[in-house]
Order: structure tokens, then C-alpha cells, then sequence
């Protein structure tokens, strides 16, 4: 099985590499990258003329809600959306039912994740059993099973002890511990920023405080405990300035940030729209520029979705205080992180970064690189095609998307994964060259 | 004559016009308490809901007795009776109850911005009765008519609000309405009270309320609910007292003419001491008297009105 | 233009009204208290006392009742009445009354004061005294005081203007007046 990639503008940010290549892909992986035109020997072909061809994007963290919660998502539609989305390996977070927190599960979500076969799928196990915060999970045996990290995502570990225990035995087992950091006791019936918005709905803040003290009690613990710390959606200008500081000082630490943090604000709350309810908040105007500064100044390594798929019920068709945070992203991730490059505020090399060899180095991931030998994990995506979002027409089973209605521009014609096209658009209108067996 | 929304969900969306047109209806309906017959049959054949999905006595009894006073129906429904509690959807509730056929629904519920949202679900107008931390409108509109009879004019005036503002739906409607009929608002209490950027409302802030007494035209009292005590914002109700109760000591600094406004129910002893709430400053219980006069002027301008296009 | 014509000058009117009161006194109904419907009937009514006082040498006493709560149209209108002040300041039980409108039509104006002198109390008699009435009764329901009595056409209507509210005394009938 031979494919050949003409045509496109390739960029690669692991190989500090833009523009016109052919990349040849053989069983697989990748087997060349040349500049020639017209490949021979039996390639099938696929044009990617005037689309920009990158590694497929790289998420490290993702909700799949299977085991346990698959009215919202299981790993057959969460692939499906990763695929449509241009992503190719993503990480799924442990807050399943049950809970990732032992290697029979990791191999369940291992074993489904391969029989669907449209994405690479890498669990995050579970710091502590159940999530409870109290006792750490069998670490071990999960990277044994196929974890690549492990976190409590989704509550945070609020006792300091036990986090620095899991900083530790993660580090016998060399996967990142990530934090979401949130002080419970500060954000405690909160349900959006703390702010003028929150004031005028009547509804709790949450303030910035109750995640910058967490993401600074655990960067010292990073730095105690000397184990890699990943931050997991940094919202507040002041949580990415500490962590700038502690990479500076050699602290052991990585950070993403979501794209809906990127764009949105509190301000997106307004009329009680559940859909923006999210945890960490959107925050203010200038913590979406000092998120914006910290893409560019390298502070931040990825960019990570957080998809979080929740049925109607349990988002716009109950009150906003008692919906569920979280909403879905892999779908929307590119024309929205786009709209940063088209407003000239991040440049799309950068981007591309963030979203592959960022990721793919933060977490030692065989991912996000399109060198000779990797595996063929691709994504063709016009920059430039005008789409108007339509969470209706998402492969996600859920639609909790706030950016329903957005009229953006970038749109994934193609993914490409180990080799094997896994989501294909037609270019312009004509069939595509090439088909998925 | 018509209002300029359908539902009467924040008093943001009230014009000037509006509020007019509420309180000049709720004045001349105010006669028909004092009739023989306390009642008149201009809503006959209406079927209004009303929606109390957390307790209430005094919002829902006064909506009640101007639903009865108007001749309309109500259809009662509050947390304990519901299915609510049986682990029906709030959506579901309300959309049996619309298939009733309600005219108009009155809706409480603790979760801010529920009266927006089943609003738009719904056929009927929705009056929000109190929505959580929000806005309690009507209290805002029969709290100006209350300040409006006393006073004779808003415009000018100097308002103080105080207590939980933090907590308080009833402080946000009045500090919006109030500014928008040219009161001059400040609002006081501890700082945990305080919501965040409270400004916006262009009030004037402050923490102790013997600065803003003396300044005061009308003086507003928030109820404070006991289990704050345990959520931290104050360490005891007798040092709440001490420091932020209207009593006789703190009404000594008070202009001679000032009014005293409390939504209720009052703890006494608490935010405001017995003799003060019984006071002749208090004007606590004409609030009551005219809340059912503003809640007969809603419903009667609002349930009459046909299917309109807005 | 819809053409007009006038029915009364301000003497005319002034003078059936004079007539009406000295009805009223010849019936003996001297005693009866006076309840203006609004709008033009509170004006009415007053001028029908003034009259009334100059016979008897005591003025009656005079209520304003707004009848719009008791409309039975109220649920085909498009938009509510504006609800006016209704003030009846005496005990409609102890009392005979006479209404007072302007211009009696289809009669439901006065079922709707009937309806809600009635929530008042329990009046000993209600009399009605109307300056014009113009025919085309849907109730049955008449006037024992009629300053003017003409035959209309359905669409023609009937204005009596007043001082309080028209800023002039004068009764017209326009014709051709389409209805809304």
C-alpha cells in the first residue's frame, strides 16, 4: 500500500520544514519527503493542491465518556470526531465510569480504541482510585497497559500529599503527572468567571485565584519533587506568568491551553447559554490576550481541546448552574485556532506546532512529526475555506458547542492515519483521488 | 397601551414608558383592595400559572390574591408538590404545565436564569417571580411604587441598599431600576457581601453603613439568610447586627424624613431591630399592599394582551 | 374627509342637561348620588350636579367609575385598556344612584358599570341618564334620562366633546366614520 501526497504546502515544525513537498508513504509510515512532482511506481496519489499538508494534530486531552457515559460519546464517535477534527493521536482522560484507575480498563479503551482504528487512542489513568483524592491508583500497571500520564482530570487532587506521591511514583514510571488545578473550597458552587458577568447574571464565580494557587502549589511540588508537572487548560494570565517563571527557573513543567479559552470570554455566559459553561471559565479580554502572548512566546506547549461531549439534558435544557462544565471541541479546533492566525495574532507554522510536535514532544509521544519513519499520521486542511459551524453535522454524539453559528474559515479535507485515509472531503467539489479501503 | 416586552424577565428590558404604564395601572387597580367585592372580572377565564420551584409565601400569596382579584384562574405549583422532586426535568414540568394552557406563567426558581430559559419554551408570557441570585423584578417595580408614594419623586433621590448584596436578586433589580429612574444608589455591607465589579451598576460602594444612613432617602433592607452564617461571609448574626442592623442607635444619624423598605420576611433583631421595623419610618407594610396592586398592573397588561408578534 | 354636523352648541347642551336635573327632581330622585362613567361621563355628570344643585340648593355628591376592568371584549381586544382611576367615594349601599354617560349605543358600556357599581355594594335603585342616545341597542338596556334622542346609521358616530376633555361643549355626528 503505497500513497504519495502531491501538490500541497507542507509544514512541518519538527523538521522546520514549509513548502512544496510530495511525501511518500509506504505500509504505513512515512518513506520520503522529496521535491519532486510526479511520483512513480505505483503510488496511489492524492492532491492536495492549495491545502497546507502538517502531521496530524496531536490532543492531549480529550473526554471519549467509554467506559460509562456513551449517550455522550464512546471511542468509535469520539474517533470519528478526532478524525473529522484533523486529529490523529489524542489522549483520553480517566473520568470514565468506571474510572481509568487500573490496567483493565486502560486495555479496554486500548483494545476498542484499535478494533476502530480511525485515530490513535493514548489513555491518562487515574492518579487516585476512583478519583476520590485519596489513595494512588496501580500507576504502574496502567503504563504497563498503555497509559502515556496520569491525572485526576476533572477534579483536582486537593490534598498537597498525595499529589507530591503521585509526582513521585509517576516519575519511577517516567509518564507526566497532569494537574487540574482548582482549589474545590475557592471554586465551590461557582459556575462561571468571577467578574462583572457573573455579577450582573447573579450567578457564583469562580475567581482566578482558585486555579492560580493550585497551579502554583503544584508547580513547587514539580520543582520538590523534580517530575514532570503538565498543566492542563491554563485560563488566567496570572497561572501562565508562574509557570513562564518556573520554566525559566528549570522547573519540570508543560502547559496547554484549550482553544475555547483562546476566543472566548465570560462575556459568552451572557443569556445563560450552558454551552459556554466550562471548567476552568472563560475568563476576561486579557487573559485571552495573555493566553494569545504565551502561544507566541513559547510558554505554552500545546494546544489541547478538552472535548468534553454532554447530552441536551444536562447543558442547555437545564439551568445554568446545574449543567455540566465542559464542551466539545475536536471538530471545531482548527477553523476556530485559525481565526487567530487570519487576525495575524499567531503565526500558522506556530499553530501547527502547538497542535503537533508541541504536544508530541511535552509527552514523548511517537507522534507529530512527518520524518522519515514515522508513522504516517496526516492531516490536509484548507486554511482558507469559508465553513459556518453546524454542531448538527458533527460526528460527535453530542453537540454542546458554543460555537454553533460561527461563520470561520479552515476546513480539514483530509485525515490521514498510519497510512490509511480515516476522513476524506473531496477537493473542490470533485471526488477525492483516492478512497479508504 | 402595551408594554414593550412579552415577559417581564429583568428590569433591564423595562423602558421608561414601561414602568410608567405598570405603576399608573397598579395605582388606579389599588382601589379594588377596598371594595365590598374585591374583585373584578377583567381576567376571567385566564388560567395563570404559577410556577414556585423554591419556597416562597409572599411572592406566590401576592400573586395569588392579584391573580384573584383580576377573576383569573391559577394553577399552583411549588417544589414540594411537583414531580420535581421525582426527578422530572424542570423542562418537563413546565411543558405539562403549558399543556394546560396556561395564559401566563409566574416562575421562581433558585437557579438564575430559569425564567429566561423556560421563556423560551413556552408559549405564554413569563413573569420572573425571583430567579436565584438574579433579579426579582416585581419587587423592584412595587419597591418603586412604595418609594414613589412616600416620596413623590425617584429622580434625585438617594437610595442606600443594605445587606447580602452579594446574594440579593431583589438588590439587583432595584439598583438597575432605580438608576434608571435617576436615583442615586449606594449600596453597604461586610465586603464579603459585595459582589464583584458592583460598580457596573453605577452605585457607590461602601462598608460601613453610618457613612451612607445619614446621606439616605430611603433606607433598603436586605434580608439575611441564616445559612450565610455557615457559608463564612459572617462570623455571627449578633456581630452581623452590631455592625450592619438598622436599629434604634444607627437610625439616630438617619434624615427625619427617611423610609425604611424591607422585601421580607424580616428577621428581627437581625438586619433591622423590632422598634425600627415597626417604626414610622417603616413603610414595610405598604410594600405588601402595593406589591399586589404591581402584580395585578403585570398580569392585566400582560395576560389580556392577544398572540402578538414581537 | 368624513363630513360632520352638529347636533348640540354648548347652550343646547347646556340647557337638556337643565332639563334632565329638573326630571330627576320631579321624580324625586333629589336624594340620588351621581356616578360618572369615564371618560366624558365624569364631566357629564358634574354638570348634570351643578344643575341639579341650583334646584335644590345642595350639590349631589359625584363618583367616577372606569368600567374597562369589566369590558366584555376585553379578550378580542389587541392591546388592554389603559385602566383609569375609579373613585366612589361614598357607600353605594346607602344610596340610590344615577349613572351618567354621554352617548348611549350598544348598552354594554352601562352592563359593564352595572357590573361594577354592583362589586360596591347593593344600591337601592340605578337610574340612567345619557345626553344622546343614538339607537342600535345590543343589550336590553335603557335610559330614564335622555337629553337627545336621534337615529343614526351604523356608521355614522356620535362626539360629544367637553370642556375637561375636548376643551370645547359641543355634540357632533360625523358620518361615514370607518370603524375600526
Amino acid at each position: 500500500m503505497k500513497l504519495a501526497i502531491t501538490n500541497g504546502r507542507v509544514i512541518d515544525p519538527s523538521q522546520n520544514l514549509d513548502g512544496d513537498f510530495t511525501i511518500y508513504i509506504e505500509d504505513g509510515v512515512i518513506d520520503a519527503i522529496r521535491r519532486d512532482k510526479k511520483p512513480r511506481g505505483g503510488y496511489e496519489i492524492l492532491d492536495a493542491k492549495g491545502a497546507v499538508v502538517s502531521p496530524g494534530f496531536v490532543d492531549l486531552h480529550t473526554h471519549l465518556r467509554d467506559p460509562g457515559f456513551e449517550y455522550r460519546e464512546d471511542i468509535e464517535s469520539g474517533s470519528r470526531a478526532s478524525a473529522a477534527g484533523g486529529f490523529t493521536t489524542i489522549l483520553c482522560m480517566a473520568n470514565t465510569n468506571p474510572v481509568n484507575d487500573n490496567a483493565s480498563v486502560t486495555s479496554m479503551i486500548v483494545n476498542r480504541a484499535k478494533e476502530v482504528g480511525l485515530t490513535n487512542i493514548l489513555p491518562v489513568g487515574a492518579v487516585s482510585k476512583g478519583l476520590k483524592g485519596e489513595q494512588l491508583a496501580e500507576i504502574g500497571e496502567m503504563v504497563k497497559a498503555g497509559c502515556m500520564a496520569v491525572s485526576d482530570d476533572g477534579r483536582p487532587v486537593m490534598n498537597g500529599k498525595l499529589m507530591r506521591h503521585a509526582l513521585e511514583y509517576a516519575k519511577s514510571f517516567d509518564v507526566p503527572v497532569i494537574t487540574h488545578a482548582e482549589d474545590l473550597s475557592l471554586s465551590e458552587g461557582g459556575s462561571m468567571n468571577e467578574g462583572a458577568a457573573s455579577t450582573a447574571m447573579g450567578l457564583k464565580g469562580i475567581p482566578a485565584a482558585a486555579e492560580e494557587s493550585m497551579i502554583q502549589r503544584d508547580l513547587l511540588l514539580a520543582k520538590l519533587t523534580d517530575h514532570h508537572l503538565h498543566v492542563a487548560h491554563v485560563s488566567t494570565a496570572t497561572g501562565l506568568e508562574m509557570i513562564r517563571r518556573a520554566k525559566k527557573e528549570g522547573v519540570r513543567v508543560t502547559c496547554e491551553v484549550t482553544p475555547h479559552h483562546l476566543v472566548l470570554t465570560d462575556k459568552s455566559c451572557s443569556d445563560y447559554d450552558a454551552n459556554a459553561k466550562v471548567n476552568p471559565p472563560l475568563r476576561t479580554d486579557e487573559d485571552c490576550a495573555a493566553l494569545i502572548k504565551a502561544l507566541n512566546d513559547g510558554t505554552v506547549d500545546a494546544i489541547a481541546t478538552d472535548h468534553a461531549p454532554h447530552a441536551q439534558d444536562e447543558k442547555e435544557k437545564t439551568p445554568f448552574d446545574c449543567a455540566n462544565c465542559g464542551l466539545i471541541g475536536m471538530e471545531t479546533a482548527l477553523p476556530v485556532l485559525l481565526k487567530l492566525v487570519h487576525e495575524k495574532k499567531l503565526p500558522l507554522k506556530r499553530l501547527i506546532s502547538l497542535l503537533t510536535s508541541g504536544p508530541a514532544k511535552a509527552f514523548k509521544l511517537n507522534a507529530g512529526s512527518l520524518k522519515k519513519g514515522m508513522p504516517a499520521d496526516i492531516v490536509i486542511f484548507d486554511p482558507n475555506q469559508n465553513v459556518v459551524i453546524d454542531p448538527h453535522q458533527f460526528h460527535s454524539k453530542s453537540k454542546n458547542s458554543p460555537f454553533a453559528g460561527w461563520k470561520l474559515k479552515g476546513k480539514v479535507l483530509h485525515t490521514i492515519c498510519r497510512g490509511k485515509v480515516v476522513y476524506g472531503m473531496s477537493l473542490r467539489g470533485a471526488q477525492a483521488t483516492w478512497q479508504s479501503k | 397601551m402595551s408594554l414593550s416586552q412579552r415577559h417581564i424577565l429583568s428590569v433591564n428590558d423595562l423602558t421608561q414608558k414601561d414602568v410608567a404604564l405598570i405603576l399608573k395601572t397598579a395605582e388606579n387597580l389599588e382601589e379594588i383592595a377596598h371594595r365590598p367585592v374585591k374583585k373584578v372580572p377583567a381576567l376571567r377565564g385566564k388560567l395563570i400559572g404559577l410556577c414556585f420551584f423554591e419556597n416562597s409565601t409572599r411572592t406566590r400569596s401576592s400573586f395569588e390574591v392579584a391573580a384573584k382579584r383580576l377573576s383569573a384562574d391559577t394553577l399552583s405549583i411549588s417544589t414540594g408538590g411537583s414531580s420535581i422532586a421525582k426527578g422530572e426535568t424542570l423542562l418537563d414540568t413546565i411543558k405539562n404545565i403549558e399543556a394546560m394552557q396556561p395564559d401566563l406563567l409566574v416562575v421562581r426558581h433558585a437557579s438564575s436564569g430559569v425564567p429566561q430559559f423556560l421563556s423560551k419554551q413556552v408559549a405564554c408570557p413569563v413573569i420572573n417571580a425571583g430567579d436565584g441570585s438574579h433579579e426579582h423584578p416585581t419587587q423592584a417595580l412595587l419597591d418603586l411604587m412604595t418609594i414613589l408614594k412616600e416620596k413623590k419623586k425617584i429622580k434625585g433621590l438617594h437610595v442606600a441598599i443594605i445587606g447580602d448584596i452579594l446574594n440579593s436578586r431583589v438588590a439587583r433589580s432595584n439598583m438597575i431600576l432605580l438608576k434608571k429612574m435617576g436615583a442615586k444608589v449606594s449600596v453597604a455591607g461586610p465586603a464579603t457581601m459585595i459582589p464583584a465589579e458592583v460598580e457596573q451598576y453605577g452605585v457607590e460602594v461602601a462598608h460601613d453603613i453610618k457613612k451612607i444612613i445619614p446621606k439616605a432617602d430611603v433606607i433598603m433592607m436586605l434580608r439575611i439568610q441564616r445559612e450565610r452564617e455557615a457559608d463564612g461571609l459572617f462570623p455571627s448574626l449578633r456581630e452581623y447586627a452590631r455592625f450592619f442592623g438598622l436599629n434604634r442607635e444607627t437610625m439616630r444619624h438617619a434624615k427625619k424624613d427617611a423610609v425604611i423598605l424591607h422585601p421580607g420576611p424580616v428577621n428581627r433583631g437581625v438586619e433591622i431591630s423590632a422598634e425600627v421595623a415597626d417604626g414610622p419610618h417603616s413603610v414595610i407594610l405598604d410594600q405588601v399592599s402595593n406589591g399586589v396592586a404591581v402584580r395585578m398592573a403585570l398580569l392585566y397588561l400582560m395576560c389580556g394582551v392577544k398572540q402578538m408578534s414581537f | 374627509m368624513p363630513e360632520q354636523k352638529l347636533l348640540m352648541t354648548e347652550a343646547q347642551m347646556d340647557k337638556t342637561i337643565q332639563g334632565m336635573a329638573q326630571k330627576i327632581v320631579d321624580d324625586g330622585l333629589q336624594e340620588a348620588v351621581l356616578v360618572g362613567i369615564k371618560t366624558r361621563g365624569v364631566p357629564l355628570a358634574h354638570w348634570l350636579s351643578r344643575h341639579l344643585a341650583q334646584i335644590t340648593r345642595k350639590t349631589p355628591k359625584v363618583g367616577e367609575l372606569d368600567i374597562n376592568l369589566y369590558r366584555d371584549d376585553l379578550s378580542e381586544v389587541a392591546e388592554q385598556p389603559v385602566v383609569n382611576k375609579t373613585e366612589i367615594p361614598f357607600d353605594v349601599s346607602a344610596c340610590g344612584i344615577v349613572l351618567v354617560d354621554d352617548v348611549l349605543y350598544t348598552g354594554r358600556t352601562i352592563r359593564a358599570a352595572l357590573d361594577a357599581l354592583i362589586d360596591f355594594g347593593r344600591p337601592k335603585f340605578v337610574k340612567l341618564a345619557v345626553l344622546v342616545d343614538r339607537g342600535w341597542r345590543e343589550l336590553p338596556i335603557q335610559a330614564e334620562y335622555t337629553g337627545k334622542r336621534i337615529e343614526t346609521k351604523a356608521d355614522e358616530v356620535i362626539k360629544v366633546m367637553l370642556q375637561e376633555t375636548d376643551g370645547k361643549n359641543e355634540v357632533l355626528l360625523k358620518e361615514h366614520f370607518s370603524k375600526r
